[in-house]
């Protein structure tokens, strides 16, 4: 019995419950919830890799690629916003950040 | 031992290291730890697609991921002074919520795969390539070729990065000696340098 599909999709799956529950359960540091959000991608990604080699298709891991581009840029993006959040407010704690200010 | 075997020790072995790293990156109390964890994860899922011959896919998710921005990650924790957390980095009021969508999303997911897509899922045989076989000219030929404007399109998505992070993060100090360039270009030469024209001195005869 070789690898089969299920093998992926499971794996992927069990993946995505544990970085989805991460997002919802971490209160404490907004950092640990956009690493959690890099975790979710990644299994999107095993998902994408896995039909696009058991359908035999191609363009699900270009897919990928451009998955990975904007993701990088977002964790880019988003590591800048929370340096200048931390900058104002002195803190990373997700219920601390509750105010707007315009 | 037969490759399909070695195939399967080698999936178990690496899908739970990988799960049990997520589970870390989730629950330890040190941001820095996390994110080694989450390195850690990102090796062993790329070990996972090597399994399945994405060959390539593989290679960047260890250079950009752990190489690029698990390294932004660790700087930015460790240039922000952020104080140490004594407790548990859950709350339990939350992590009782997220285990409730967490499992309610996996018997979503597991009613979809095992009910409505029983039928429709693809092959469960991979189709095993030859050794002439090459990942990378064939991930090369679709990019290059059918998706050439979505790929110059990522280009731009980068750069407007790279813009937003500066600008968002850039602070003017005053010991920096930077001059505007708008001031610059609006230089005229006769604010500067006014030439005189005058009678040259006549001399004491003192110098000759």
């Amino acid at each position: 019995m070789s690898l089969t599909l299920s093998h992926y999709l499971i794996f992927s799956t069990l993946l995505f419950m544990v970085s989805l529950g991460g997002i919802f359960a971490n209160r404490r540091n907004i950092l640990v919830v956009l690493m959690s959000l890099e975790l979710l991608l990644l299994s999107v990604n095993t998902n994408f890799i896995a039909f696009s080699k058991f359908i035999g298709n191609v363009d699900g891991q270009v897919f990928v690629f451009f998955i990975l581009t904007v993701a990088a840029a977002e964790a880019a993006i988003g590591l800048a916003i929370l340096v200048m959040l931390f900058r104002n407010k002195k803190t990373l704690e997700v219920d601390d950040i509750n105010e707007l200010e315009g | 031992m037969t490759p399909e075997l070695l195939q399967q020790i080698l999936f178990y072995l690496f899908g739970a290291i990988a799960i049990g790293s997520g589970m870390a990156v989730v629950s330890v109390r040190n941001t820095v730890y996390s994110a080694l964890f989450l390195v850690l994860c990102f090796f062993n899922v790329a070990v996972l697609w090597l399994l399945i011959e994405a060959e390539f896919l593989a290679i960047i998710l260890v250079l950009v991921y752990v190489g690029a921005v698990m390294v932004l990650f660790l700087f930015v924790i460790m240039m922000l002074d952020v104080k140490k957390v004594t407790k548990s980095q859950l709350k339990s009021g939350y992590t009782r919520a997220a285990i409730l969508i967490a499992a309610a999303m996996l018997v979503e997911l597991v009613m979809l795969f095992a009910y409505r897509l029983q039928n429709q899922l693809p092959a469960d045989e991979l189709i095993r390539q030859g050794l002439e076989y090459s990942n990378v000219a064939e991930i090369g030929m679709a990019l290059f070729v059918d998706y050439v404007y979505p790929f110059e399109v990522a280009g731009v998505i980068l750069l407007v990065a790279i813009v937003a992070a500066i600008m968002l993060t850039i602070r003017k100090r005053p010991e920096n000696k930077q001059i505007d360039p708008s001031k610059q270009i609006h230089v005229n030469p006769s604010d500067r340098v006014r030439v005189v024209s005058m009678d040259a001195e006549k001399g004491n005869g003192e110098e000759s």
